[in-house]
């Protein structure tokens, strides 16, 4: 078995996520490289090649690939492929629109959001916003994984691959896709993906100016990430890039506080799988507490300030 | 223009599945099916293409057992020009299901396929990306705005770090996310008539496509349940419960 898995990246580093992706590869048996591609990204490809059990890193260092789209990135992949028995990447945005095209330039089939590797060739993944799990048989030919960081440990450092420059021209077809403007990540708060603690908010804030009343102070005292239901995003009280669920973030923290949220199917395929739920509600019936460790009925406006000065 | 778009006939979105007793899936009888939602939405703005003079025609495609034509007949009372089934028994992947339109769409010279993001029952969020890919075309998955100008897709992508733009020339593929559009209830009477609309037909082997499954679905399982919670009274007690659990250390 030879892997290659794709690294990306977050603010100009090596997201965090690549290191959970690295051991999902391990449990694959066998090599793994890894392949940093983007433009200035020296500093990537080192943090790459120190983690234990990375035997070589591939670098493809073009300043073509800073604004270019998925499909130069994906013909780059392609190009690469053939020495790999499987091709692995985060189920991130990214991965997630990068590697079915993949698959499908290598006529393979790809396995999304594995959430464990059961067998080199069998992997577990949720369907139906996770009220189901499948375990599947990969049938031949290669193998093209998007992998969910959350359910995989990060893989420890230690290591010093070698780095090696690949020099290829990467598709430079501007018809295919070219980045004009990326909204600024805010780098004041923990990446949802990464966060240990995650505070939630649902419509029952009411505004977008409640919503960051409340939730602000909680998330500075716990050093938590903010996330959001889709109801809460929808009405315009936080920004689509918090959104948890089925199509939005998957997050699996240590502790998902969730505040005013009712807990539809669909928000709860993308949390129910953190460590400690707390769920702060004022019906009592609300799905949300069915998941929930700790649940608290009652005024949402009250509970919150009382929470965050407790701590 | 010719607009392709895609529609899965799926579980409805407010109905929680069960899996079977033996494992060998998710049980689907007597439970209410819809159209994908996702594929709602990129009829929507198939349809809003066309009202804004920017498309011709607006093709929906199915794929599936003859019942799937109930979601055709849905595609055409929200306004589809055109409906066409690809009768296809069992489990199809995203690959063959990519292949297939893509056979639809040098067929028909369509120069704009419109999916949803992904299906709300196997959630691969695959199919649109294999479709550009085969087709050698541009892609915009996740879209929240589409904005189509001298041949030029302005498309603002919902991507894990906020909003994206990104430019691509057409013949494109784009996927619908959440947000792009709210789509239209068909009114009573172009539900009726719709029913008398005819649906096109084809066959994967008519098309020259193979789709046998290159995955074996082994079992399928719940997943695990988590322990039932408690109800706090106070926050005193629930800081003291997190504290005891492990979940407020640094």
């Amino acid at each position: 078995m030879r892997t290659l898995v794709i690294a990306e990246q977050l603010n100009g580093r090596l997201d965090p996520q690549t290191a959970n992706v690295l051991s999902a590869a391990d449990r694959l048996g066998g090599e793994i490289d890894v392949l940093v591609a983007g433009a200035m990204v020296a500093g990537l490809a080192l943090a790459a090649s120190g983690f234990a059990g990375v035997s070589r890193v591939l670098v493809v260092d073009h300043l073509r690939l800073a604004h270019a789209a998925s499909a130069p990135l994906a013909a780059l992949i392609v190009s690469l492929a053939g020495e790999y028995d499987a091709i692995v990447a985060a189920a991130t945005s990214t991965g997630k629109d990068v590697m079915p095209r993949v698959a499908a330039l290598l006529d393979a089939t790809q396995v999304a959001d594995v959430t464990e590797v059961i067998a080199p060739n069998i992997f577990r993944r949720p369907i139906y916003a996770g009220n189901a799990l499948e375990a599947v048989r990969v049938l031949g030919g290669k193998m093209v994984l998007t992998i969910r960081p959350a359910f995989f440990p990060p893989a420890p450092t230690g290591g010093s691959a070698p780095m090696l420059k690949v020099s290829v021209q990467p598709d430079a077809d501007v018809a295919l896709g070219r980045i004009v403007s990326e909204s600024a990540t805010r780098g004041d708060r923990p990446d949802l993906a990464s966060a240990r603690v995650v505070v939630s908010g649902g419509r029952a804030l009411g505004s977008r100016e409640n919503f960051d009343r409340l939730l602000l102070p909680l998330a500075q005292k716990l050093g938590a990430a903010i996330g959001a239901s889709r109801a809460a995003v929808d009405a315009g009280y936080a920004s689509s890039e918090l959104q948890v669920g089925q199509t939005g973030r998957i997050v699996a923290p240590d502790l998902y506080i969730a505040i005013g949220i009712s807990g539809a199917i669909q928000h709860l395929a993308g949390m129910k799988d953190s460590r400690i739920i707390v769920a702060i509600n004022s019906d009592a019936t609300a799905p949300i507490f069915s998941v929930a460790d700790y649940g608290m009925v009652g005024d949402l406006f009250a509970i919150v300030p009382e929470l965050t000065a407790a701590l | 223009m010719k607009i392709l778009v895609g529609v899965k006939r799926v579980v409805d979105a407010s109905f929680a599945v069960r899996v079977k007793g033996d494992h060998s899936g998710v049980d689907l009888d007597n439970v209410r099916m819809a159209m994908n939602p996702f594929d709602e939405i990129a009829l929507e703005e198939a349809l809003r293409l066309r009202e804004q003079k920017l498309a011709t025609e607006v093709l929906a495609v199915s794929i599936g057992p003859v019942k799937a034509e109930e979601v055709l007949r849905a595609a055409l009372a929200m306004g589809a020009d055109r409906a066409l089934l690809i009768e296809a028994e069992g489990r199809i992947e995203p690959l063959a299901v990519a292949k297939l339109l893509k056979a639809i769409v040098l067929a028909e010279g369509v120069e704009l396929a419109l999916l949803g993001r992904q299906a709300i029952d196997d959630d691969a969020t695959q199919t649109g990306q294999m479709l550009a890919g085969l087709l050698g075309w541009g892609q915009a998955t996740f879209a929240a705005k589409v904005e189509i100008g001298h041949g030029v897709l302005r498309v603002e992508r919902e991507v894990d770090t906020g909003l994206q733009v990104v430019e691509l020339r057409l013949p494109a593929v784009i996927t619908a996310d959440l947000r792009l559009n709210t789509p239209r209830f068909a009114a009573l009477p172009k539900i009726m008539a719709a029913r008398k609309k005819p649906i096109e037909r084809k066959t994967p082997a008519e098309l020259g496509v193979d789709i046998a499954p290159r995955l074996e679905v082994m079992r399928t399982d719940e997943p695990p349940a988590r322990p039932a919670g408690v109800v706090i009274g106070s926050v005193r007690e629930l800081v003291a419960g997190l504290k005891a659990a492990g979940a407020l250390a640094k």
